[in-house]
């Protein structure tokens, strides 16, 4: 069915941001917890090489999310849009607030003017994703109506979103601590290496202690959803939480290559898993489905091809600037620092 | 916040007065930005592709320069125009809930350009350091390019709300859409080109209006000589075409969207031998201090004085756009303020062939600084007529924009929000664009430096050092 197939996609998008967009996210939480400019001034360092060239790149996935939500399952994007409109205002203020201190910072040599938009920034990378977390919740947690007419309190604050929130906020933590690890490893920092080793597993612990608890939480909570996790997506449940403890293992033992791929297979075996057991619903409760909410045949084809093209032209790209990035290209003057491939 | 309060319980209570509010600021704010999307990478790879293609030292240093502050605006215009997609849903929920599967269809193309232009844009950014001259040169171009497609995207999405079709409505809902026909409606032929061209002369004349400010002051060396003559050049030779384009439009908007074309002109009955207003008030049907051109209007449109023309009274009051004095002067001010362009560019025109120079007059340089607000105040002024023109309709005979507002109460709090988080945007950006600048002043030769984070090298730093602003 191809409502099932622009499901997909939608899951695909959300997978790649939460992957790519979370790590940048993440990297403003460590960036606010590296201490006074003396002593922060390596990790910060770090976490602004790694995010530079390529946050605006990461960030589009949030664009693309929302252009196929809206076009593929108007009527559920106009509920989720009213019935938990505060959160997503807040969320949207601090996309606005983070992306544009990371850029001024940049700019500025005065010392207090780099503090106030490096506060901005790191700041406002934990407002976003927290609440983006509670509307997947509350989405999840089938708080949304169908017809709202109203946002509601209720709607993103059951204990459900705000797990999720907190959830959110960690896995941003740990993938970005993650990747830092790895970065820092290809760059024989083994003083970085160390550093970011600690917060991953710190991060990663967190967050593995989180997604327990949402399960638990949802178990009492949520039925439905719980018994789609513990069958349906159950094997999906079962990769992420094997990633994590081979995350884990790795981080120990500092083995660095596979730490990446690991780390995001663990966080796609997440989303995944909600969509898996969640299908077909797409606002649990209000018996709107994939196929009863879904858009006209031909917009559905529509998107399918801009998703074909898009992975044809945008994959490729995306590569490159990686790869490019990877190899250090990308970079502001450091000759000191040349880094192998 | 209390005559905010008011002026919504003026509308009936209803958010849609806010929401218009908040998605005028929002969108205008950011169109700004866009344009610096669309149009800057071209004069920067313009001035790029001298400095490789010459070997020109200046070309290359302003190039780079440009794309520093390109990086600035560029992240502020990734982060407005997230907003943007936001607001679509959380404003106008009644129309996405109804049209998004339509609206879609553009804005998923946009998706696509705008992934690429990301993309090459952290390639090109950071590219300078270490990527080789002319390669680093061809990672630009997909960022010129898409910046074209992605605007050609989001004026399909736009002109298709003054144009709807290519979409079947069966008890209200869409049931099939013809995606082809939404992208290609009948408006998209003159607003896309019209857009466009607008982006490369607000860039170029802002650009330029930077350097007539230096040249003003004495500065007239080869430096300031070329990051005006560039962009200048550009926006000048633009500027006829955009006059052409215009006109163009105008005339399809009598024919296709002849309410707004009613309430641009001052027309308020339907009828031949229609005069042109310039200026003017319109009061209780009536307009006031404007100059009255006889037969004008019906000549604009038809070339003939007994052309007919849609008045306002072909629509109920109810259907007739609110504030006619805003849209008719804002008409009249994007005419008019295109016209000091061309003569602008006319002038400097004159002077070259006549010297193989740039002017040397004064008044040239007051007047080259005046273009660059100048070419901003008409887009916007653009946008105002075309978007306050479409009232009440969000998408044109089919939805009004009151249908389409949020039901969700707080749009005030979200408005009062948006204008203090954007009126500090604003400030701040301008006033790295100055530090920025004062820098390079200082330092004419050198290349932009690498910042780091929270402290460059101890040498570098004082903590005494400047303070901006």
């Amino acid at each position: 069915m191809i409502v099932d197939v622009v499901g997909g996609i939608l899951l695909a998008g959300l997978t790649l941001y939460a992957a790519l967009g979370g790590a940048d996210f993440g990297g403003g939480l460590w960036d606010l917890l590296a201490g006074g400019y003396q002593r922060g001034r390596a990790a910060r360092q770090l976490i602004d090489d790694t995010i530079t060239p390529v946050w605006e790149a990461n960030h589009v996935w949030l664009i693309f999310i929302l252009v196929i939500f809206w076009t593929v399952f108007p009527s559920a994007f106009a509920a989720v849009m009213t019935a938990a409109a505060l959160p997503l205002w807040l969320a949207a203020f601090g996309i606005v607030l983070r992306g544009a201190g990371f850029a001024f910072r940049k700019e500025v040599e005065a010392l207090h003017w780099q503090r106030l938009f490096g506060a901005t920034f790191a700041l406002s990378s934990l407002i976003v994703p927290f609440f983006m977390g509670t509307v997947i919740g509350a989405i999840a947690s089938g708080r949304v109506p169908a017809n709202a007419a109203h946002t509601d309190p209720a709607v993103w604050t059951g204990p459900t979103s705000l797990l999720i929130g907190a959830l959110f906020v960690a896995v941003c933590a740990y993938l970005a601590a993650v990747f830092l690890t790895r970065e820092a490893s290809r760059r024989s920092d083994e003083r970085l290496r160390r550093y970011f080793t600690l917060r991953a597993a710190v991060a990663g612990a967190v967050s593995g202690a989180l997604s327990l608890a949402t399960l638990l939480e949802i178990h009492g909570s949520n039925p439905a959803l719980f018994h789609g996790l513990t069958h349906r997506a159950l094997a999906l449940v079962i990769v992420s939480a094997a990633c994590g403890l081979a995350v884990l293992v790795s981080l120990v033992t500092g083995r660095s290559q596979a730490l990446r791929p690991l780390s995001v297979l663990g966080v796609a075996a997440v989303v995944w898993g909600w969509g898996v057991a969640q299908y077909p619903a797409l606002l649990p409760g209000t018996g709107l489905t994939l196929t009863s909410g879904a858009a006209p045949h031909s917009v559905l084809v529509t998107v399918v091809v801009v998703f074909v093209v898009a992975a044809l032209l945008v994959g490729p790209s995306f590569l490159l600037l990686f790869s490019l990035h990877g190899r250090q290209l990308l970079e502001e003057e450091k000759p000191a620092e040349e880094g192998g491939t | 916040m209390h005559a905010m309060h008011l002026l919504a319980a003026a509308a009936g209570g209803g958010q849609v007065v806010p929401a218009r509010a908040q998605m005028a600021t929002t969108l205008g704010f950011h169109i700004i930005l866009a344009c610096f999307g669309i149009a800057f990478p071209t004069i920067v790879l313009v001035t790029e592709f001298r400095g490789l293609s010459r070997s020109d030292e200046v070309a290359m240093l302003l190039a780079r320069r440009w794309s520093q502050v390109m990086g600035v605006l560029v992240a502020v215009g990734a982060v407005t125009g997230t907003v943007l997609s936001f607001e679509m849903g959380l404003l106008w929920p009644g129309l996405m809930r109804a049209y998004g599967a339509v609206l879609g269809v553009p804005f998923g193309f946009e998706g696509i350009f705008f992934f690429l232009e990301a993309i090459f844009t952290g390639i090109y950014l950071y590219g300078w350091q270490r990527l080789p001259g002319w390669t680093h040169f061809w990672t630009g171009i997909p960022i010129a390019l898409t910046g074209l497609g992605g605007a050609v995207a989001v004026m399909a999405a736009n002109s298709w709300m003054n144009s709807p079709g290519g979409f079947t409505l069966s008890h209200g809902r869409v049931v099939a859409v013809d995606p082809w026909h939404v992208f290609f409606n009948r408006a998209t032929v003159y607003e896309t080109p019209h857009m466009i061209l607008a982006a490369y002369m607000v860039v170029g004349f802002v650009i330029a209006s930077v350097y007539a400010a230096g040249i003003l002051r004495g500065n007239r060396d080869r430096y300031h000589r070329l990051g005006f003559g560039i962009p200048f050049t550009i926006g000048a030779i633009l500027t006829p075409i955009q006059i052409f384009v215009g006109d163009t439009a105008a005339r399809a908007i009598a024919s296709q969207q002849p309410v707004k074309f009613a309430a641009i002109e001052y027309v308020t009955q339907t009828g031949r031998d229609v005069p042109e207003y310039l200026g003017g008030f319109y009061v209780n049907g009536k307009v006031y201090f404007g100059l009255r051109i006889p037969y004008a209007d019906s000549l604009l449109v038809g070339f003939k004085p007994s052309t007919k023309v849609t008045g306002l009274d072909s629509v109920s009051a109810a259907n007739r756009p609110p504030a006619l004095t805003l849209i008719h002067l804002s008409f009249d001010a994007m005419v008019g303020l295109a016209f000091l362009l061309l003569l602008a560019g006319l002038w400097a025109l004159l002077v070259w062939r006549r010297s193989r120079g740039l002017p040397r007059q004064s008044w040239f340089w007051w007047l080259g600084i005046l273009c660059g607000p100048a070419a901003l105040v008409a887009m916007e002024c653009g946008w105002i007529v075309t978007e306050v023109g479409r009232q009440p309709w969000v998408v044109y005979q089919l939805m009004t924009t009151t249908q389409a507002a949020t039901t969700n109460g707080g749009v005030i709090d979200s408005l009062t929000a948006v204008i203090v988080l954007y009126a500090v945007l604003g400030v701040v950006t301008l006033i790295l664009l100055r530090m920025l600048a004062r820098r390079w002043r200082q330092s004419p030769q050198t290349e932009p430096e690498a910042v780091v984070p929270y402290g460059p090298p101890a040498e570098h730093r004082e903590p005494t050092g400047r303070e901006p602003a």
